[in-house]
């Protein structure tokens, strides 16, 4: 007999949940703890209280901008794993704008948001120079460029940015009063500021990439950089210009990640937290769909903010959230891989995978 | 031993060992045309496997009577198969997922590499900073008379002379069998040697398997030698990475890849010493960074031909020989996926 069509998709929308969970649980049950408890301890641990759900938004401002800029160099067929060190880079340039400029409160923080841009960017242009010129992988120009973007954190924080009590690499000293972003209240500790740019940047590149000539180069970049550059579109100058654009989206996240990532307003080792990979993980799994990424990354957001309770009440390390942030996205991927397998055993044509697929050995891909 | 260069020069050998293992490992699965992305992630979790299960199995023989140096002799070849078959279940899930399900190797790879890290971490918090077995130097017969080499080279531990035998090995096995000429076959023109009878697949199936093992191998030689124990973070993060650019510095020739695995640990070596001298002062994080520059620096060296250039230095006679190993393309078809059914 044969199921009703509908029923077989939404099996397949639903399994990879169910099944990332289920894979999830079984680890927990390994070490001896409760997959249900430490299951409903996350899911209500981002939304106990509003000053719960005020740090689930304060994750999901920085994600959101990343996993957005991410969108744009996945359209231009780009791995930016280096996302990660844009938002290192663009945290170190706000800092730098906290700590030793004068002025007064609102133009402080515009000042911090457009350094923390031109970091980003900078940073970016980087990888995105390495590719398109020198011809190194942007995988590997990443992976290297975030390093050396969190040793600079280490090295700013112990040397230039000490704090008077000197000596640790703890962190720079508290930001003055006026870096600060306005809040909406102390119990909702949000930036409405930070809110509004991210929905406008959302709305801004779902339309430039739909909508422009800019987003037209991108995607013809992206999906086949040889027969773009025949066309007559500028395949170097559009790789770099999305590897910019990512890094300014970046960079804002990272000055966010200043404000509010700490128990005062300060730049400290791993400023990041690992938000650029996570946002590469929301990418994949968005695949260019960019009006599901907000949703994606508030799911993604709200298990970061539950993560805090598994350590405090059930004494789980909170890698657990990483790892089952890690099988979700997997389990997405292959079973998107197995619908596409069975709707081609109909129109025998073998579907192509709705990630981007750059070359991996760099020499040859985008180069004009 | 009390020369210090030679202290260094054995121990940039003692240090570049799991790069070796784990570049050569690599350099078999991408011959045959699959990218195992995931080895950063590999490295942790099966060196965090490898050592919790030699603990383990360590603590229970002590604990039944046995003899400490019998009980480490049993524990330590176990924690090794278990962070081999590791390695191996990660590399032939990247190739599942695009054989199977035509996957890009790239995004899963990435996706693997992440939730290797996060998994060790979960499940080995609680082995973190405990002594466990750690394997020692084996001070080989014979060979280990031999002046300054003997020093260097053969009073290393059992991981070590493995590796030496994985470089002989690889090489022979890829360039002089038929069955190595099947493997670079099916990473170069599938289609062609889907043509001949050879089942390309399977064949991805199984080097992918053989490499992750190895990536396994080096996982573990980081938790049960070099870096005994466990740590969180991982001491070992990052050097996945490293041993990727080796694979591409090295142009996917296992001779050139060891040589690039001992250039960078050399460098690492020279940086540390340097870093130690008096009178010259750096500073650690400038230091930390020496790898992840050398890193860019080596894939900017293979990507500007300079490495080709320099060729036409050496005598003619010599020039061509060369150019054969140091030719630095990509295996042709590396990271496509092959379809038997329509051939291509």
């Amino acid at each position: 007999m044969k199921q009703p069509a509908w029923l077989l998709r939404a099996g397949l929308a639903a399994a990879p949940i169910i099944i990332a969970l289920l894979l999830t649980g079984l680890l927990v049950i390994a070490v001896g703890g409760n997959p249900f408890q430490a299951l409903t301890e996350v899911l209500r641990g981002g939304f106990r209280d509003v000053a719960s759900f005020a740090g689930v938004v304060n994750f999901w401002i920085p994600l959101t901008l990343a996993a957005t800029g991410l969108i744009v160099t996945f359209t231009a067929g780009l791995w930016n794993i280096g996302v990660d060190g844009q938002i290192t880079m663009g945290a170190i340039f706000a800092s730098a704008v906290a700590l030793s400029w004068n002025l007064p409160g609102p133009l402080l923080v515009v000042a911090q948001l457009i350094a923390a841009m031109i970091g980003g960017a900078f940073w970016g242009a980087v990888c995105g120079f390495l590719k398109t010129r020198l011809g190194v992988n942007e995988i590997f120009g990443g992976v290297a460029l975030n390093q050396i973007a969190s040793l600079a954190t280490l090295y700013m924080i112990s040397g230039p940015w000490q704090p008077p009590e000197g000596g640790s690499v703890r962190g720079s000293p508290p930001f003055p009063p006026e870096a600060l972003f306005p809040v909406i209240s102390d119990e909702f500790s949000v930036s409405l500021v930070m809110l509004i740019i991210v929905v406008v940047s959302l709305v801004m590149i779902g339309l430039a990439l739909r909508g422009t000539r800019w987003g037209l180069s991108l995607k013809a970049t992206g999906q086949n950089a040889r027969s773009a550059l025949l066309l007559g579109v500028p395949v170097n100058r559009s790789a770099l210009s999305a590897f910019i654009v990512c890094g300014m989206l970046a960079g804002m996240a990272g000055a966010f990640r200043t404000q509010f990532a700490f128990t005062s307003p300060s730049i400290r080792p791993l400023v990041s937290g690992g938000i650029g990979f996570l946002a590469v993980l929301v990418a994949l799994v968005v695949a260019r769909r960019i009006s599901w990424l907000p949703l994606v990354t508030f799911a993604f957001s709200a298990l970061l903010g539950g993560s805090a309770q598994l350590k405090a009440v059930l004494r789980l390390d909170v890698a657990l959230v990483g790892v089952l942030q890690g099988v979700l996205v997997l389990t997405v991927l292959l079973f998107n891989g197995l619908r596409t397998r069975l709707e081609s055993r109909t129109s025998d044509r073998s579907g192509t995978s709705a990630t981007p697929t750059p070359s991996v050995s760099g020499s040859e891909a985008v180069h004009g | 031993m009390a020369d210090p260069l030679l202290n260094t020069l054995e121990s940039i050998v003692t240090n570049a060992t799991p790069l070796v293992i784990a570049a050569i490992g690599e350099t078999i699965t991408e011959r045959a045309g699959i990218v195992n992305l995931a080895l950063d992630g590999s490295i942790v979790l099966s060196a965090m496997t490898g050592f919790v299960a030699a603990y383990s199995l360590n603590t229970a023989l002590t604990g039944g009577g046995m003899a400490a140096a019998s009980a480490t002799a049993i524990a330590i070849p176990v924690g090794v198969l278990a962070a081999m078959l590791v390695g191996s279940l990660i590399a032939l899930l990247i190739a599942f997922a695009s054989i199977e399900l035509n996957q890009d190797q790239v995004a899963i790879g990435f996706v693997l590499t992440l939730l290797g890290v996060d998994l060790a971490v979960f499940l080995g918090t609680n082995y973190a900073r405990i002594p466990g077995p750690q394997a020692l130097p084996i001070v080989f017969p014979v060979l280990s008379q031999i002046p300054v080499a003997g020093d260097i080279f053969f009073k290393q531990s059992g991981f070590t002379y493995l590796s030496y035998a994985l470089i002989f090995g690889a090489w022979y096995y890829l360039f002089q069998t038929r069955r190595g000429l099947a493997l670079r076959a099916v990473g170069e023109r599938p289609e062609a040697a889907f043509a001949r009878g050879v089942s390309v697949n399977r064949l991805r199936y199984l080097y992918a398997g053989l490499g992750g093992s190895l990536v396994g191998l080096a996982g573990a030689a980081y938790s049960l030698n070099i870096k005994a124990g466990w740590t969180t973070p991982p001491n070992m993060q990052g050097d996945g990475w490293i041993a990727l650019a080796i694979v591409i510095f090295g142009g996917w020739h296992p001779f050139r890849v060891v040589l690039g695995a001992y250039l960078f640990a050399g460098l690492r070596a020279l940086a540390s010493v340097i870093q130690r001298t008096p009178g010259i002062e750096i500073n650690i994080m400038v230091l930390n960074a020496v790898p992840w520059v050398l890193m860019i620096v080596t894939l900017l060296l293979v990507s500007s031909g300079a490495i080709e250039r320099s060729l036409l230095l050496l005598p003619r006679g010599a020039q061509k020989w060369a150019r054969n190993i140091l030719r630095s393309d990509p295996p042709a078809a590396l990271g496509t996926r092959f379809d038997p059914e329509r051939g291509s």
